[in-house]
């Protein structure tokens, strides 16, 4: 592997490659995805022949089927969808713009921000729908500001951010044990189920908002791709290259916080999503190119795939948030004994 | 060759929130030469150099490109032109070195397209120039520190700048590596006239490779020319405070300093004993 790489000399090749690469790793990751949505439409209590789907996707009413995949399988699959693009592509805008995959929005405590906005609605005001949304979208605007404000005592460092956010997640994790314990015994179990992630519920209503959120701020996460590559080389060779860092920055952190706080209004936070889909992302397409798209996509397979494993796979269903959180405390804790072993700091 | 543009410093005052480091600084860098801007420790020569290179902005004066105050051009067209070495620029990991002198060419690319063939030819140039072409496809985080050092001096070549500013490009290298850096930085002027300006620790190498010298104290500049006309013992004796004796480097003949501490000063004396 090692002598073929060296024998590549060829600079051109050698970046004609690594296009193939990305675009081969993207469009594979892309059919997954297809794949995975597909079968959450076939399979569930019965199990519906392909042709039965798309007879009922194109609008024709058939006996049960039209109920279950119109209002149960297909709400539930295209939530799980743009969540999982929302938290892949904000989870891994963050881990870039403060270069350390330990920069997730679900490790820094903006999550948790739009958790404990969420909760409140649900649970104080009971309040439920748009409003929901938009108080989670402030809640954790507001939180994200909190932590960068506080991080900027002193000098600002990507590290320190790291430490406070992990702080600012304890404080508001209390915060929600709190309101649960206050909460009447009625509203708790679907506040639970909430705040582990789930997709059982999920309407139609919900999907145009959350699919016009995905298009703006994905999008420019999208467009801002090769912005960030750059801001990844660091702050100074980033204006020397001619990128106004402040506002690239401002309008980054603004779209991630959009589509995380309105995702994790929508299905709660499905754990470690944002976390892992980043990492996974590069390990796959390589850290030359822009590497949001395919994480949206990682993002998406890891809710589809939890979803469907976390229904079928046991004889209890799972919430989709508990498979994720499986998968996803081992990454975390291999990455926090590898950081350690390197001599480095958050 | 693309015409030179010159750069030049407005009476600046510059320096970190209220802390001034730089205390008015009038200077022109020469066109087409290579100046090495000297000074001991915490004089503002790094931030002269990052406040030419718009890093960080005066609080009063002014930096001008042939007239026009920096700030006032489009940032992408100002990468153009004038281009900066950080004196720790951040490695993505993973990344080929082909990739990172790719992403000098982002001041030339439109807000959608990829890299194009032109994009592609000024890398080759700048691997080439650099003699990194074989290390292309390899990961920077494999490399020694003076190749590293290379693959960051080939992107900012990337950047086909007319002016290239260094913060201490041979910092933390062997000496065998900072010669080969100021070897190949001075055929980039020789061969395309760059304008190269940075901050350089080592006076010796400072006095043999610039055309021309700034010499700062406490954020002002106190002298400025060639290394013949400037490095004297008594302008290290200002700027460093410390005694030397000035001689011929027997390689290039340029000024030579040698420092006299408290210890190992008796050489002449004791051998006109002996002898």
């Amino acid at each position: 592997m090692m002598e073929e790489k060296l024998k590549i000399n060829n600079v051109k090749e050698g970046y004609r490659q690594r296009r193939f690469r990305w675009l081969t790793v993207t469009l594979l990751l892309a059919l997954l995805t297809l794949v995975l949505c597909v079968s959450l439409l076939l399979f569930g209590n019965t199990r519906y022949p392909l042709d039965t789907v798309i007879r009922v996707l194109l609008g024709e009413q058939v006996q049960g089927a039209t109920f279950a995949i119109g209002t149960l399988r297909l709400p539930r699959m295209l939530s799980g969808l743009l969540v999982g693009i929302a938290f892949g592509m904000a989870g891994s805008t963050f881990q870039t713009i403060l270069r350390n995959p330990l920069a997730s929005p679900d490790v820094i405590g903006i999550t948790a921000g739009s958790s404990v906005g969420a909760m409140i609605c649900i649970l104080v005001l009971k309040l439920s729908g748009t409003v929901v949304s938009i108080v989670a979208v402030i809640s954790g605007l507001l939180v994200a500001s909190l932590i960068y404000a506080l991080s900027k005592i002193g000098s600002f460092s990507g590290g320190k951010l790291i430490l406070v956010g992990i702080g600012i997640q304890a404080m508001l994790n209390a915060v929600i044990s709190f309101l649960l314990l206050r909460a009447s015994q009625y509203d708790v179990p679907a506040a639970y189920r909430w705040l582990s992630g789930s997709l059982n519920g999920m309407q139609m209503a919900n999907i145009p908002s959350l699919l016009i959120v995905l298009v703006v701020f994905g999008s420019i996460v999208i467009l801002l791709g090769r912005h960030l590559k750059i801001l990844e080389l660091g702050e100074q060779s980033a204006i020397t290259l001619g990128v106004k860092t402040d506002l690239v920055r401002l309008l980054l952190v603004l779209s991630a916080v959009f589509l995380i706080a309105f995702a994790t209004s929508v299905t709660g936070p499905i754990a470690f999503v944002a976390f892992l889909a980043g990492p996974i992302a590069t390990k796959l397409v390589g850290t030359g190119a822009p590497n949001e798209f395919p994480a949206g996509l990682v993002g998406a397979i890891l809710v589809l795939g939890a979803d469907l494993i976390g229904q079928f796979a046991f004889n209890t269903r799972f919430p989709v948030g508990v498979i994720t959180g499986i998968l996803g405390a081992p990454y975390l804790l291999i990455l926090l004994i590898r950081m350690n072993q390197r001599g480095g700091s958050v | 060759m693309k015409t030179s543009q010159s750069l030049k410093a407005n009476h600046i005052h510059a320096g970190y929130d209220k802390k001034i480091i730089i205390d008015g600084i009038d200077i022109t860098i020469p066109n087409n030469k290579i100046s090495v801007i000297i000074g001991a420790n915490a004089c503002g020569k790094s931030t002269l150099l990052k406040t030419l290179a718009r890093l960080i902005q005066p609080s009063v004066g002014e930096i001008l490109l042939d007239g026009k105050k920096i700030s006032e051009i489009p940032p992408k067209q100002l990468a153009r032109v004038l281009g900066l070495l950080p004196q720790s620029p951040v490695v993505p990991e993973g990344i080929t070195v082909a990739d990172l002198v790719g992403r000098g060419r982002f001041p030339y690319q439109s807000f959608l397209k990829g890299l194009g063939k032109k994009d592609y030819e000024a890398v080759e140039e700048a691997l080439e120039i650099m003699g990194i072409t074989d290390l292309a496809n390899r990961c920077v985080d494999e490399l020694s520190g003076g190749q590293r050092q290379r693959v960051w001096i080939a992107m900012a070549l990337a950047q086909q700048t007319d002016i290239l500013l260094l913060d201490e490009p041979t910092t933390y290298l062997d000496i065998t590596y900072q010669v080969e850096i100021l070897d190949l930085l001075t055929d980039l002027n020789r061969k395309r006239g760059t304008t190269i300006v940075m901050v350089l620790h080592d006076i010796n190498l400072s006095a043999r490779y610039a055309d021309y010298i700034f010499a700062l104290h406490k954020g002002k500049l106190i002298s400025e020319g060639t290394p013949a006309e400037i490095i004297t013992e008594g302008l290290i004796k200002q700027v460093f405070d410390l005694e030397c004796s000035v001689i011929k480097d027997p390689v290039s003949g340029s000024p030579f300093i040698v420092p006299k501490g408290r210890h190992h000063v008796n050489y002449q004396t004791s051998s006109v004993t002996t002898g």
